[in-house]
């Protein structure tokens, strides 16, 4: 008897909770829309350590124990925990998880990391081999700038449809008991790769992906977006949510996707925080997830949403040798 | 008059480079080694002395300037030394900038923790 439905989706028999959420953002994320939604915002980008990587690493540590502190859990409480980051060799993760004491599965899916852990969080817990998993994931924007693009010091320009790396780390706590919203769903994408390679439009590379995760979820499951409340990518921005939609217009035979919105978009003020094309990494969905999410959830704003977490797979080495970028996204359905 | 003739030219060169990178693929990179390219290319064509002449420092400053310096001082170097000049003279000429940004480079490390914008 097995779990999955249709091509490539997992309905969990017995969906597990999400009991907690934290997120720690950085200065220029606590001016945006949803500021008042996050933790705790962290005015230093170094977050009193020495450098970047370290401050992310720091930014995982504090989301963590917010995030088990508000649920009144501590680290033997956890079984398990699934997280990584963007930078090389996930040590953004490593180092800031290193004094946990949990057993720990890295896990690499660039900026669908949090989704990701969420989606094999809760296959652990529907297995029945743990209680409570954590899945973790982090971003900083200088760090991510520096390894992937060019240090903050060259003072490099950015080009229209380039994206902001989100500062900040978000965590979720998913467990067998409740109570909190439910992971009813996992589906579990594939990589697309349509031949962008200009590390510049991410967003544009990742649209196919998540618009094939998207379609393919509703075909598996039988709902479309009216079934949703909300259906959230997070992080094409603006250049690629707009792609999402001529591709689903041209797919569908000229039908909208309705109750789409972008973590990118949402966690930004375009105009006035001069982001260009939105907001990115692994922080992006995490913390827009972990904060303002998980709060309209809890409080009956939202009810079902479908977050869908999309990722750019590639490394500033096969970009330089002129490989396109590999794509994917993973999509769980979550309900209240 | 020549502080107007050095604004209007240099901002012309500075103002191709931004449509470059807004409206094309070419990363800022690309862009920089280009220009010194383009630089080096019309100084050959003896198109770039008389640009220099006429907007100075608006011309000599950016990007192409550098590629300017490179060729008239590969171009002496022959003239003076033969083919080996050819090797030797562009970075000679253009000793000075490369050094200056070596030090100041360093120094300002030294001096300043880098920030977010």
């Amino acid at each position: 008897m097995t779990k999955k439905i249709g091509a490539q989706t997992i309905q969990f028999e017995t969906p597990p909770f999400i009991i907690s959420t934290g997120c720690v953002v950085g200065k220029k994320e606590g001016e945006g829309p949803l500021g008042s939604y996050f933790d705790q915002i962290v005015e230093d980008e170094y977050c009193g350590e020495k450098s970047w990587e370290s401050a992310e690493s720091k930014l995982q540590t504090m989301a963590f124990q917010k995030t088990l502190n508000k649920h009144g859990l501590r680290n033997q409480d956890i079984d398990y925990m699934f997280a990584g980051d963007l930078l090389n060799q996930c040590v953004g993760t490593h180092y800031g998880t290193r004094d946990t004491n949990i057993p720990f599965f890295g896990i690499f899916g660039a900026c669908s990391t949090m989704v990701e852990g969420l989606s094999l969080s809760s296959i652990m817990i529907d297995g029945g081999f743990a209680v409570n998993v954590a899945a973790l994931t982090s971003s900083h924007f200088c760090s991510a700038e520096k390894q992937f693009r060019f240090p903050l010091e060259y003072g490099g320009q950015r080009t229209p449809t380039s994206q902001w790396t989100v500062t900040g780390s978000g965590c979720a706590i998913v467990s067998k008991n409740g109570p909190g919203p439910k992971i009813t769903h996992a589906t579990v994408g594939k990589i697309v790769d349509m031949g962008i390679n200009d590390a510049n439009n991410m967003g544009s590379a990742m649209a196919p992906a998540a618009f094939d995760t998207i379609i393919t979820h509703f075909n598996d499951t039988g709902r479309d977006a009216s079934y949703y409340d909300l259906v959230i990518t997070g992080d094409l921005g603006i250049t690629g949510s707009d792609i999402l939609h001529d591709l689903f217009k041209k797919e569908t035979g000229g039908s909208e996707l309705n109750n789409h919105k972008d973590c990118g978009v949402l966690i930004f003020d375009a105009e006035k925080q001069d982001v260009h094309s939105g907001g990115s990494g692994c922080a992006c969905c995490a913390s827009v997830f972990c904060g303002y999410l998980y709060n309209q959830l809890t409080t009956g704003k939202l009810s079902k949403i479908l977050l869908v977490a999309t990722g750019a797979l590639m490394n500033t080495m096969t970009l330089q040798q002129g490989e396109t970028i590999p794509s994917i996204a993973h999509a769980v359905a979550i309900e209240m | 008059m020549e502080f107007v003739k050095a604004f209007v030219v240099g901002g012309i060169i500075c103002t191709i480079g931004q449509i470059l990178i807004d409206k094309t693929k070419l990363t800022p990179a690309r862009i920089l080694v280009l220009f010194v390219v383009i630089g080096v290319a019309l100084s050959l064509m003896g198109i770039y002395k008389p640009l220099v002449d006429f907007a100075g420092a608006g011309a000599t400053i950016p990007l192409t300037g550098f590629g300017y310096s490179l060729a008239k001082g590969a171009a002496e170097g022959v003239a003076k030394y033969g083919l080996f000049g050819a090797l030797t003279g562009g970075l000679t000429a253009t000793a000075a900038g490369i050094s200056a940004v070596i030090v100041f480079g360093y120094l300002f490390a030294v001096m300043f923790k880098s920030k977010l914008k």
